[in-house]
């Protein structure tokens, strides 16, 4: 199948008084037609950068696009002129940002909101767009829809804020959902509900969604794919279970590790020591080499290439070099890899 | 761990005025006890009133009606200065946002030592930086960091504060309000085990008031969870995640995203409906099996007892 979306090489940078943040740091990668890719990483790591880029939405100056492509079904993003890109924004690509709080308009009714779009990009009259508006709402489950859509933002709770959100995103039928940590400022259970309205809708429009959170919890519930951002790259990439029951890099290991399951009472979690560094100044080599246990002299002085563990799964770490000492998990994450079998370090060098 | 009692509460009730009529009953009724060197962890949704109760319990809200018996003193009944300052020194808290609770006009070494200031426990000015430099390195920060603002620190780094802050009057309870619901995960870790560290070198008891299930299960001994106000189960940790009886519990504990995708795409939700109560009389707390307790009625805790039979 071919790609939605293809990333390739993506350099994003601002420019500081202190000088240039590198905050994105050369990151490939790809979503199908249908597939749910998750970025992860903490804050800092780049992911939402990413997202924005994809979105045109950096503001420059202080920030650009250093280098790169944006494929979006096969024509190039980053050289498109800021009308061409409107057209699709908002169209093709739809974004849910993270905090409902603040990305609604509190000025304007929530109905008007969700019409804006459809008005501009689908050139519906007004009584077409209030119709399809009153249907997002009940797809995305806000009871009481008519009454609803006169309503200003404050008068609904964040929950309710986020689904208002979802449906405005999704009001053009989206070939590409950019989703940032859309539930990271709900409860558990309108998180549950939430993720399983985005399935279900996914399901239906066949959209690609990349979704970004650090929250590795719901990122098992809903990735097809996962990408673990650090200091601006890509670290690792797989399918799900490769990730989560197969992991390679260390600082995957670090981010499973440091998270306590329901069954094991371990008396201490695994925390990964420090904290990330200062894009500024990006650290030679293993940009992760400094905070980790497994860290080999040749990772404090060569960036580690991509290797390739298997079709779908890459990992940036030396350790998967031929010549590296085999080396096993912290005992946390090797508890989850449950039954998969731990292949021997090293494979294709690429 | 023994089951002396640190804290009482008895019937706590906190309202909150709305508009000229309505109220609002953010807590309503807790009847819960705090033991001595355990951490008593408090779940809910936002909106339950958790933060609520843990704000009332150290005073920071009056509480409308109820008793915190601590050490068998009523908190609220306290009226005298000097009283409240003997109470303040047993009682700290962690706040939540490390970036909005620390004051950005002040060095780190002020706001560590603004506790020691407050009770006079700092003879001069060189006792006053030992002890801070002290906790510094305690929270696993050091001296250089004393004269510093705190913009110049990272969020994990500010909440090292926040503990720093509480620990500096030495006091032996600590409430901590989602202290780490803003940090990432890998930091998450850090604070968890130092707060775990902490709690086993100077025998702290703490509630510790978290709405991520899966870390308070971690570092709690006994949850209470918490639904519009009032206390609906409460258990040993381990207890309640096995055996959760209240509806509510269940829908909650069934709504955790675990990072595990063999249990996600199996994973069945199950949804509360208060309707689905028996509404023959009030509920009231009750004692379901030793040591869980459950918001029911007599019919409910019949039907819970068949279902959950003894240990």
């Amino acid at each position: 199948m071919d790609n939605l979306l293809e990333v390739n090489n993506l350099h994003v940078s601002f420019d500081t008084y202190g000088g240039e943040v590198k905050a994105v740091r050369g990151v490939d990668f790809s979503v199908k037609k249908g597939e749910t890719l998750a970025i992860v990483g903490e804050s800092g790591s780049g992911k939402s950068v990413t997202t924005k880029a994809l979105m045109g939405l950096i503001p420059s100056p202080p920030g650009r696009i250093k280098e790169g492509e944006i494929l979006f079904e096969g024509k190039d993003l980053t050289k498109m002129k800021d009308k061409e890109l409107s057209k699709i924004r908002g169209k093709d690509i739809a974004m849910i940002f993270q905090d409902p709080m603040t990305s609604l308009n509190p000025t304007m009714k929530v109905g008007n909101q969700i019409m804006e779009g459809l008005i501009k990009h689908q050139k519906k009259s007004r009584s077409d767009a209030k119709k399809r508006a009153l249907e997002l709402l009940e797809l995305v489950g806000i009871a009481n829809a008519e009454e609803r859509l006169k309503q200003y933002p404050h008068q609904f709770s964040g929950g309710m804020r986020q689904r208002v959100v979802i449906a405005i995103a999704l009001a053009c039928n989206p070939k590409l959902l950019l989703a940032d940590e859309p539930t990271t400022a709900l409860d558990v259970t309108i998180q549950a509900q939430i993720l399983e309205v985005m399935k279900d809708i996914q399901k239906e429009m066949e959209s690609g969604i990349v979704f970004i959170t650090h929250d590795l919890g719901v990122v098992a519930n809903v990735a097809d794919r996962v990408a673990v951002m650090y200091a601006g790259k890509i670290v690792e990439i797989g399918k799900v279970d490769d990730i989560f029951y197969n992991p390679k890099h260390p600082y995957t290991w670090g981010l499973l590790g440091s998270m306590p399951s329901l069954d094991s009472n371990d008396d201490e979690l695994y925390a990964i020591p420090g904290s990330p560094p200062d894009l500024m100044h990006p650290p030679k080599g293993d940009a992760f080499a400094p905070r980790s246990d497994f860290a080999m002299k040749i990772d404090f002085e060569q960036e580690p290439p991509m290797f390739k563990v298997s079709d779908d799964h890459y990992a940036a770490t030396w350790l998967l070099h031929e010549n590296a000492p085999a080396v096993q998990p912290p005992k946390s994450v090797q508890t989850r890899m449950k039954g998969t079998t731990q292949e021997s370090a090293g494979g294709d060098g690429v | 761990m023994s089951k002396e009692k640190l804290l009482e509460i008895n019937n706590l009730k906190q309202h909150f005025k709305a508009g000229r009529k309505g109220v609002i009953k953010a807590v309503d009724g807790l009847n819960f006890d705090i033991y001595k060197g355990e951490t008593f962890g408090l779940v809910g949704e936002s909106g339950c009133g958790k933060s609520t109760t843990g704000r009332t319990i150290i005073r920071l809200y009056d509480a409308t009606d109820g008793e915190v018996l601590f050490n068998g003193e009523d908190v609220h009944s306290v009226k005298d200065k000097k009283e409240l300052k003997r109470f303040n020194r047993e009682m700290q808290m962690i706040f939540q946002d490390p970036y909005a609770s620390l004051n950005p006009r002040m060095k780190v070494e002020d706001i560590i030592a603004e506790g020691l200031d407050v009770h006079g426990l700092a003879s001069n000015d060189q006792e006053r930086k030992d002890i801070v430099v002290n906790l510094l390195e305690t929270v696993g920060l050091n001296e250089d960091h004393a004269n510093r603002y705190p913009h110049e620190f990272s969020g994990g780094q500010r909440q090292r504060l926040g503990i720093a802050r509480a620990l500096a009057v030495d006091p032996s309870f600590i409430i901590a309000d989602e202290p780490i619901s803003a940090l990432d995960v890998s930091i998450q870790a850090q604070v968890v085990n130092l707060l775990k560290k902490l709690q086993n070198e100077k025998g702290l008891t703490y509630l510790f008031i978290a709405h991520d299930l899966s870390m308070v299960k971690y570092i709690s001994d006994r949850i209470g969870v918490m639904y519009f106000g009032k206390m609906v189960e409460l258990a040993d940790a381990d207890d309640l995640y096995e055996n959760p009886m209240h509806p509510y519990t269940k829908s909650l504990l069934s709504a955790i995203p675990l990072p595990d995708p063999d249990y996600e795409r199996s994973r069945r939700r199950f949804n509360y409906d208060p309707s689905d109560h028996d509404q023959s009389e009030e509920p009231e707390f009750r004692e379901v099996r030793p040591d869980h307790w459950v918001l029911c009625t007599t019919k409910e805790m019949e039907k819970y007892q068949q279902d959950h039979p003894g240990k």
